[in-house]
């Protein structure tokens, strides 16, 4: 549905996209991550065919983002980050608008069937100016849906939005990304996490890894961490752990708290109970972390040399 | 076709909610209002007085539309595309799947649309006074005069959308754009009567107001003089439309 190929962005003598290359297939939602400024704007204004690349090329929806830029804006539905939404208009008004520039079919009844899907039926003769900042987002999502595009290109769409609003909009992404290519951008990393098939990072205009959420964790991981906390204080607690054989690289998290590895094929989790307990610990949690996608990120767009795990 | 009559239509709705609209259309519905009234009570003195005759001139009126056009057409143009970049809405519009001439000729006849409807109700003068001389009032001096409003109203309005296009700001798109209707209107005039020959004909051509006074406001149509408009015209769409795509690479 998406395929990219060594796409090129020049803005004057600063090259914004530096040969970025990848695909999203059908009913695959990719999430685009990063830092500000890395590139993801870029690339999505590319694919929806609002401006062209210096290079490389991108078909979108079986179309050339340039040779047939309406092609593919007709099969695209595209959220900027700024939500385009003019106020002095309903959100009827609004998407029948937008329904009408792109020639559909019974354009007041798509528009009230979209309103429903994004949940605003109820304030569809409302002015946009007095909406709320969630009720903006979930108009330009709306206007994204509206013609049923085959892709669907969100900039940021969690951005600005309270925790509710967050879930309900996530939820949705994860609804229209069962049959659709959904790519959105994010630099959150724990929304990535929860809604992506696949994570895209991208920085400096490149992209620097690309694999499902669970991959990119295990490959940063390596092996089990744990932690494990006592209560009161933990003094020695380090070297006790230090101690049992099978762990590795303890260190201290706080005056109550340790982590430390489990080597390969070792689960020793029982004897490190156990010596904690004799020690005269008073053990109340022991349990595995998973290194979060903010850590592999941070690795990963670090321009140090990366400090390995394992 | 379709394309630029919706972005035509939603513009011309736009401007019924906009003050600067009313401010226009009242201003130059009331100048022009005043100067019919004066005009008639003038020439009804005269023929009451027995001085002679003659139908009230419809060239004042036509004259003061244009000259107010000149003023008012900029404060009608600046927000037509500035303002879609400043509120993000031209991302939206150029990720739609319309060409970007359809957007500023939509954009262009939707302020055409507004400035037609101000014509309109001007009609009302020429009306009234046939109603009231005998055998009536000269219709070809009113066609042309016409002609010649809406042809002033296409280029103004052509030329401010393609200022609008360049800026982002509405308030420096006015200024640059009524900058560039003195200089069409008034300035490029002047070295028509100071240089000789060739390039004094040159400038008396690109004077704007010479295809409109004396001539189109006077029954007489030259095809140099619509040539002339429509030209302008043209090339107003096509910066309008070079302006639009130049966003895109920046």
């Amino acid at each position: 549905m998406i395929q990219v190929n060594g796409l090129i962005k020049d803005y004057g003598a600063r090259r914004a996209l530096d040969s970025i290359t990848f695909d999203a297939k059908q009913g695959e939602i990719v999430g685009f991550l990063g830092p500000n400024g890395a590139g993801k704007t870029t690339t999505m204004r590319i694919l929806t065919g609002y401006m062209p690349p210096s290079g490389g090329e991108a078909i979108v929806a079986g179309y050339d983002v340039v040779e047939e830029s309406l092609e593919v804006r007709k099969r695209v539905g595209y959220l900027p980050e700024t939500v385009p939404l003019y106020n002095d208009m309903t959100a009827l008004e609004y998407l029948k608008f937008m329904a009408e520039l792109r020639r559909l079919p019974n354009a007041e009844d798509r528009a009230w069937e979209t309103l429903e899907m994004v949940d605003l039926d109820e304030r569809a003769n409302s002015y946009i100016g007095n909406f709320s900042k969630g009720m903006r987002q979930r108009v330009g999502l709306a206007q994204a849906l509206l013609h049923r595009p085959e892709v669907i290109i969100l900039d940021e769409p969690t951005i600005g939005l309270d925790p509710a609003q967050v879930v309900e909009v996530r939820n949705l992404i994860r609804e229209i990304g069962k049959d659709r290519t959904v790519l959105f951008s994010t630099h959150i990393l724990s929304e990535a996490q929860q809604i992506c098939d696949r994570v895209l990072i991208i920085n400096k205009g490149k992209i620097v890894a690309e694999d499902t959420p669970e991959n990119l964790q295990s490959r940063v991981l390596g092996a089990e961490r744990i932690l494990l906390r006592v209560r009161g204080d933990a003094d020695g607690l380090g070297e006790v752990v230090k101690q049992v054989k099978g762990t590795r690289k303890v260190t201290v998290k706080d005056e109550a708290a340790v982590e430390f590895e489990l080597s390969a094929g070792q689960d020793v989790r029982p004897q490190v109970a156990k010596s904690v307990v004799e020690a005269g610990y008073e053990l109340i949690e022991m349990r595995p972390v998973g290194v979060s996608l903010e850590e592999i990120f941070l690795e990963l767009t670090d321009d140090k040399p990366a400090s390995k795990r394992s | 076709m379709r394309n630029i009559w919706t972005i035509a239509k939603r513009e011309y709705d736009q401007y019924f909610i906009s003050p600067v609209a009313y401010v226009v259309a009242f201003a130059i519905l009331f100048t022009t209002g005043v100067l019919f009234a004066i005009n008639f009570y003038y020439y009804a003195q005269n023929a009451y007085q027995g001085f002679g005759a003659g139908a009230p001139d419809f060239a004042p009126i036509s004259g003061t539309f244009v000259f107010l056009l000149v003023l008012s057409a900029p404060a009608l143009t600046m927000r037509l595309i500035s303002d879609e970049a400043r509120m993000g809405t031209l991302e939206l519009l150029l990720t739609a799947p319309i060409r970007d001439y359809e957007l500023v000729i939509g954009k262009w006849l939707g302020a055409m649309l507004y400035i037609l409807s101000l014509l309109v109700i001007t009609l009302i003068y020429p009306i009234v006074t046939s109603r009231f001389v005998t055998p009536g009032i000269d219709w070809n001096v009113v066609l042309t005069s016409y002609l010649g409003m809406i042809l002033v109203a296409g280029v103004f309005l052509a030329l401010g959308t393609a200022v609008s296009a360049m800026f982002t700001n509405q308030v420096n798109a006015f200024f640059v754009t009524l900058a560039l209707f003195i200089t069409l209107w008034w300035l490029v005039g002047f070295p028509a009567g100071v240089v000789a020959g060739e390039s004094a004909r040159l400038f008396e051509y690109l004077d704007m107001k010479t295809h409109f006074y004396g001539a189109l406001d006077s029954g007489v149509i030259n095809l140099s003089d619509i040539v002339y408009y429509l030209s302008l015209i043209a090339l107003g769409l096509f910066t309008g439309t070079a302006a639009v795509e130049t966003r895109r690479w920046k």
